[in-house]
């Protein structure tokens, strides 16, 4: 597959604020580098993110959308990301099923300690959408800015 | 449309470096609503406060954006400085550029884009903020501590101490747990009963300490303050007001083929029983088990030879409901079995023994009357052999424990000082894969074992245990020494790794407390906040959070009182805004809702609606108790019809930040 | 069974045990059957209709019709009865004031079945045994009746009256049925093939919301396609993102709750395969979390809001994709 050079996926990171959100945190306090091309919106809880987000992201032009979450076990509520785990991992079979490229999506569970693991998932997240190329499946031509 | 500020902080150079913060100011004053943007070198700096604090006042901001560090670092700090301004502080929106952008990149072209791109989402969620008051909720001032041992006393006592009333549930019928048991205590070698006994006398006498003994909690409803908890009072059969707690019942009861819990079952006690001579409560109990009486509707000496009256074979068990304020767990230990460790040939032969049983095996209130014996044939035994690690420091962890017990060492240490003490005739062998003595005298405490004692410390675990003519065949390995054992042991002492309770797992569940994977409590924090569990209004007191000691356990327990007085000593809690809300309009009443929510916040009412030609309709739609909800966003997912949101968080807030990043 | 069927609802409304039955009558076709609310008995004698064309499940009638006052009388077959059933776990159907008489399906025909089977002028059929006699203009033919089912009667998953007060035509039992094969092809193609697939499938979606409106499993109060708030909202669908996005959300909010009784499929006017959406989600979750029917039982939780502590992480989704 031909990869442009010049391509920069616009990547949506959905974070819960008592795990994930202060991984990210970590990462950034230890310098962890990875591309500007995520931006994080800070959830409450994995189980907050709705799937209708997600594909509101594909259609204003996100090409890849990944959830963070506590690990299963150590949610903040106790049980959030279990439901959240379920909703995903069904909406993401569906995506999937639907024929849209299922590398645009992701949930990886990543706690407040582990910043290098957040930096990581994002570097490769961010390398296999932009391998992948733009959002075209599920794009809206009316959200396009040209 | 709001009226939103925007306030870009270089902190110092950490973001200024990487950040054209003056691009970015100028950048967000175009976007709209915006009617004031400005940057800054340190905006949490008191200056910068004021600055913020002034443009609320001359621009009449209905909104505000910080573009600065984490919300988690700051976000409290601006909300309060803009409350002081006449802002409510939930209109408050943190775009975070260092840790999520300055940072993170060092291309100051990207960087300057990125936090134009955070800043833009943080102002498209001010446009759909809306105030938000913090409701408040009061505080019970009263303390469960659910346990009774030496941690809930402690807590117990100190929490009422403080002047708050505190109820101690205790499952057995005394209070005193595991130390109770023990023989003498390391390093002091001072008696566990001699130091034990009087606090639980004292916890007995304190005005505010109810002690609810036989007795395990059912339910727990409600949140921090306001705990709703149903607490079962098993019936001993024995009005406890009545009984005197004389004993005479418990020698005249003719069924004397009780296993004694007290002694592990290394000797019998009656159906009717005092678990031991310094019980408290000192009530007797009949255990249902074994009642002639219970069982058969035959018998009833006990109810004859009781002058006070105090027996009652109709007893049932109790509920008690009660309201507190703050509930700590204190559910402690139990050694593990021993079933799955058959080349220890525990089960095969009685002169195996776990180091509890050991401790009733030494005690003078045990049952050899602290001499010696072996349980076999009640002969003074020559060798011993003291195991260590037995389940602790398992890898896999399929037959025992991942973790290290902590008190094996030294309570070994000390029964192989005892036991040459005591005996100089013997010869005794401790097996260890390393011995960790870290604590106030401890090593010193070992020391003394090897070279004032003389007791063998062989570094290698026993292979096996086979029981032989009397004697117990004990195959072990000498790693220093290279070489392969064989002692003839008279005896074989386990030192079993503890876990937790096995009442702690269920109970976690009603607290809403989470646990690791080994059923320990999990800590708010494992370093800030270690007597606290992350839930709200649970604390955490000795092993039920991790392995330790008695030192320890009193400590922590004193700990997790001091943070239940500080909660107590407040009248009100203040509510976390951002819960979730339903719109009655859209509910349907599915319950899908309340399913999903871990905290029990949201319950149903058959509402009355207006329907087309005068018509009255009646819905079943959802309320939710903005107290107890923590604001998760389950419910809100799991919602259809979206007629659940989260405030703070809500749908539309949500979307606009996606489209503002996408854009 | 006409004959039963519309004998029992006149007995009901003549004893007064309920005050309306929601049965079926004929339209403007013979095949088009519509759902109805009769009164009298007089109204049952003329337009009361059971036969190969009775697709409607009326179990989602019952909701307003339960909320009415009085009792009304419901027939009811084995899949509708799975819906109805579901209905009262999500405390939709007041059951209190429900009669719900069971009636045994022997599968439901489909007009496009009989007209793709040659069948031209067509103006009546009827069950006759194993076949199905068709009235055309140009006289009586006569077709295999299993050739006349519709799709998802074909692969009937239950013949099983659940809940019902009294039965018409015998219990039955739970059928194994090939219904996730369409679902399995589908899985096995590549995903240029079933975006291909589904974009020529839902690119015909006018809008119509029947889908919506037939389903039992979608009955909110308020639809988020229509709640300006919701952030979904959309009246037709503009753009392909939009047919994409009003299906994905339309079967994720009844995924754990859809019976496949199949009713989005009968009624779509595009043809649009939709029950194979629905289905994807029962797959999945039979696949993933364990065996669940909606409505079998009024006590388990539905699979979306329900855990087990070893589900099998979203990753679950790359990993088989990359097996198959």
């Amino acid at each position: 597959m031909q990869v442009n050079e010049s391509f920069r996926p616009t990547i949506v990171a959905f974070c819960c604020n008592w795990c994930s959100y202060a991984g990210a945190d970590l990462a950034g306090t230890n310098r962890l580098q990875y591309p500007a091309d995520v931006k994080i919106i800070r959830i409450p809880c994995s189980c907050r993110l709705n799937p209708l987000f997600i594909l509101r992201a594909f259609q204003r032009g996100a090409d890849g959308v990944i959830l963070c979450g506590c690990h299963p076990g150590d949610c903040h509520y106790t049980t959030g990301n279990y439901y959240a785990r379920r909703r995903m991992t069904l909406l993401f079979s569906m995506l999937d099923y639907l024929g849209i490229e299922r590398e645009r999506t992701r949930v990886e569970w990543v706690s407040a300690a582990e910043g290098a693991k957040f930096a990581e998932t994002m570097n490769s997240f961010v390398e296999t959408v932009a391998r992948l190329g733009e959002n075209k499946r599920l794009e809206d031509l009316r959200c396009k800015s040209e | 449309m709001q009226k939103i500020g925007v306030f870009v902080c270089w902190c110092g150079s950490n973001i200024a470096a990487t950040v054209d913060v003056q691009a970015v100011s100028d950048a967000l004053a175009r976007e709209p609503g915006v009617v004031f943007s400005t940057n800054y070198q340190y905006m949490c700096s008191q200056a910068g406060q004021e600055m913020i604090q002034s443009a609320i006042r001359e621009h009449g901001l209905t909104g505000v954006v910080i573009c600065s560090c984490s919300p988690r670092m700051h976000e409290a700090t601006f909300r309060r400085a803009c409350e002081k301004a006449g802002l409510n502080p939930y209109m408050v929106e943190i775009a975070n550029i260092r840790e999520q952008c300055s940072w993170i990149h060092k291309d100051k072209a990207t960087g300057t884009e990125k936090a134009v791109i955070l800043g833009r989402a943080a102002v498209a969620k001010v446009h759909l903020n809306a105030p938000l008051t913090a409701g408040q909720s009061p505080v019970t001032k009263r303390a469960l501590v659910i346990g009774g041992g030496i941690a809930g006393i402690q807590t117990a006592l100190d929490i009422a101490e403080a002047g708050f009333p505190v109820d101690i549930v205790e499952k057995k019928p005394t209070i005193g747990g595991k130390m109770t048991q023990l023989d003498k205590t390391f390093p002091t070698l001072d008696c566990a009963a001699c130091i034990l006994t009087p606090k639980m006398v004292d916890a007995a006498q304190h005005e505010n300490i109810n002690i609810i003994s036989y007795a395990e909690v059912e339910e727990v409803k409600g949140f921090v303050g306001n705990f709703s908890v149903k607490i079962r009072k098993k019936a001993r059969f024995v009005d406890e007001a009545k009984c005197t707690g004389c004993g005479l019942c418990t020698e005249k009861c003719p069924q004397k083929k009780v296993p004694n819990e007290f002694n592990l079952g290394l000797d019998q006690r009656r159906a009717i029983y005092i678990p031991f001579a310094q019980a408290v409560p000192k009530v007797a109990a009949i255990d249902p088990d074994y009642c002639t009486m219970l069982k058969t509707g035959k018998c009833g000496v006990c109810s004859k030879v009781c002058t006070a009256g105090a027996i009652d074979y109709k007893q049932q068990d109790e509920i008690i409901e009660r309201e507190y304020g703050a509930i700590v767990a204190a559910t402690g230990f139990e050694p593990i079995s021993m079933e799955k460790f058959g080349e220890f040939a525990y089960a095969q032969s009685p002169d195996v023994v776990t180091s509890l049983e050991f401790e009733r095996l030494m005690n003078a209130a045990g049952p050899t009357g602290g001499t010696l014996l072996r349980p076999s044939d009640g002969k003074h035994p020559h060798t011993l052999v003291f195991v260590q690690c037995v389940g602790s420091r398992c890898d896999g962890g399929e037959k025992g424990k991942p973790y290290c017990s902590k008190i094996c060492c030294m309570y070994t240490a000390k029964h192989a000082m005892l036991t040459r003490e005591k005996y100089p005739d013997t010869e005794v062998y401790v097996f260890y894969i390393d011995v960790r003595t870290p604590g106030k005298n401890f090593d010193e405490f070992y020391r003394r074992a090897v070279e004032d004692y003389g007791v063998h410390y062989v570094k290698g675990m026993v292979g096996k245990v086979s029981p032989e003519n009397g004697k117990l065949k004990v195959q072990a390995s000498d790693l220093l020494g290279g070489r392969q054992m064989h002692i003839e042991a008279d005896m074989v002492i386990l030192a079993a790794a503890i876990e937790p309770d096995r009442s702690a797992r269920p109970l976690a569940t009603m607290l809403t407390a989470s646990m690791d994977t080994n059923d320990f409590f999990t800590e708010a924090h494992p370093k800030l906040r270690p007597v606290e569990s992350p839930t709200a209004g649970v604390f955490l007191s000795g092993v039920c959070q991790g392995p330790k000691d008695i030192p320890e356990t009193v400590a922590q327990a004193g700990a997790a009182a001091a943070k239940v007085i500080g909660l107590l000593a407040r009248d009100y809690l203040t509510c976390n805004p951002c819960v979730a809300e339903s719109s009655e309009l859209m509910c349907n009443g599915c319950s899908a809702c309340e399913k999903v929510c871990p905290y029990g916040a949201i319950t149903y009412i058959d509402k009355e609606f207006r329907g087309p030609n005068r018509t009255t309709l009646v819905r079943r739609v959802a309320q939710v108790n903005p107290a107890v909800c923590q604001g998760c966003g389950a419910c809100t997912v799991a919602c259809p019809s979206g007629a659940m949101d989260l405030k703070g968080f809500s749908n539309a807030q949500i979307l606009s930040e996606v489209d503002a990043i996408c854009k | 069974m006409q004959e039963r069927v519309k004998a029992k609802a006149i007995e009901l409304l003549e004893s007064g045990a309920c005050t309306r039955v929601l049965g079926w009558k004929a339209g403007e076709f013979f095949y088009d059957v519509t759902p109805a609310v009769f009164t009298s008995r007089e109204e049952v004698e003329r337009d009361f209709v059971f036969g190969p064309f009775c697709g409607a499940n009326l179990s989602k009638y019952l909701i307003a019709e339960s909320r009415k006052g009085g009792k009304v009388g419901a027939f009811l077959k084995p899949c509708d009865t799975y819906s109805f059933r579901q209905l009262q776990k999500e405390h939709r159907v007041l059951r209190e004031n429900v009669y719900a008489v069971g009636v045994q399906c022997i599968g439901m025909c489909d007009i496009e079945a009989v007209k793709a089977a040659g069948m031209k002028g067509v103006v009546g059929a009827e069950e006759r045994g194993e076949d199905l006699v068709v009235r055309t203009l140009y006289g009586e033919r006569t077709m295999e009746r299993r050739a006349a089912l519709a799709e998802r009667c074909q692969v009937c998953k239950s013949k099983k009256l659940l809940d019902c007060d009294e039965r018409i035509g015998g219990q039955g039992e739970e059928l194994s049925s090939a219904r996730f094969d369409g679902v399995a092809r589908l899985e096995a193609m590549t995903a240029e093939e079933r975006f291909a697939f589904w974009r020529g499938e839902l690119s015909r979606c006018i809008r119509c919301n029947a889908c919506r409106n037939v389903c039992p499993a979608c009955s909110c109060e308020k639809c988020v396609f229509d709640n300006p708030a919701s952030g979904a909202e959309n009246k037709a669908a503009a753009d392909s993102f939009e047919e994409n996005l009003f299906h994905i959300i339309r079967a994720f909010h009844v995924a754990g709750r859809c019976t496949d009784c199949g009713e989005c499929s009968r009624v779509c006017p595009q043809h649009i395969p939709l029950h194979l959406l629905n289905r994807k989600f029962i797959k999945d979750i039979n696949e993933l979390y364990g065996g669940y029917q909606a409505g079998e039982d009024p006590e388990t939780r539905p699979p979306l809001v329900d855990f087990r502590l070893d589900d099998p992480e979203p990753s679950v989704v790359h990993e088989r994709g990359r097996k198959g």
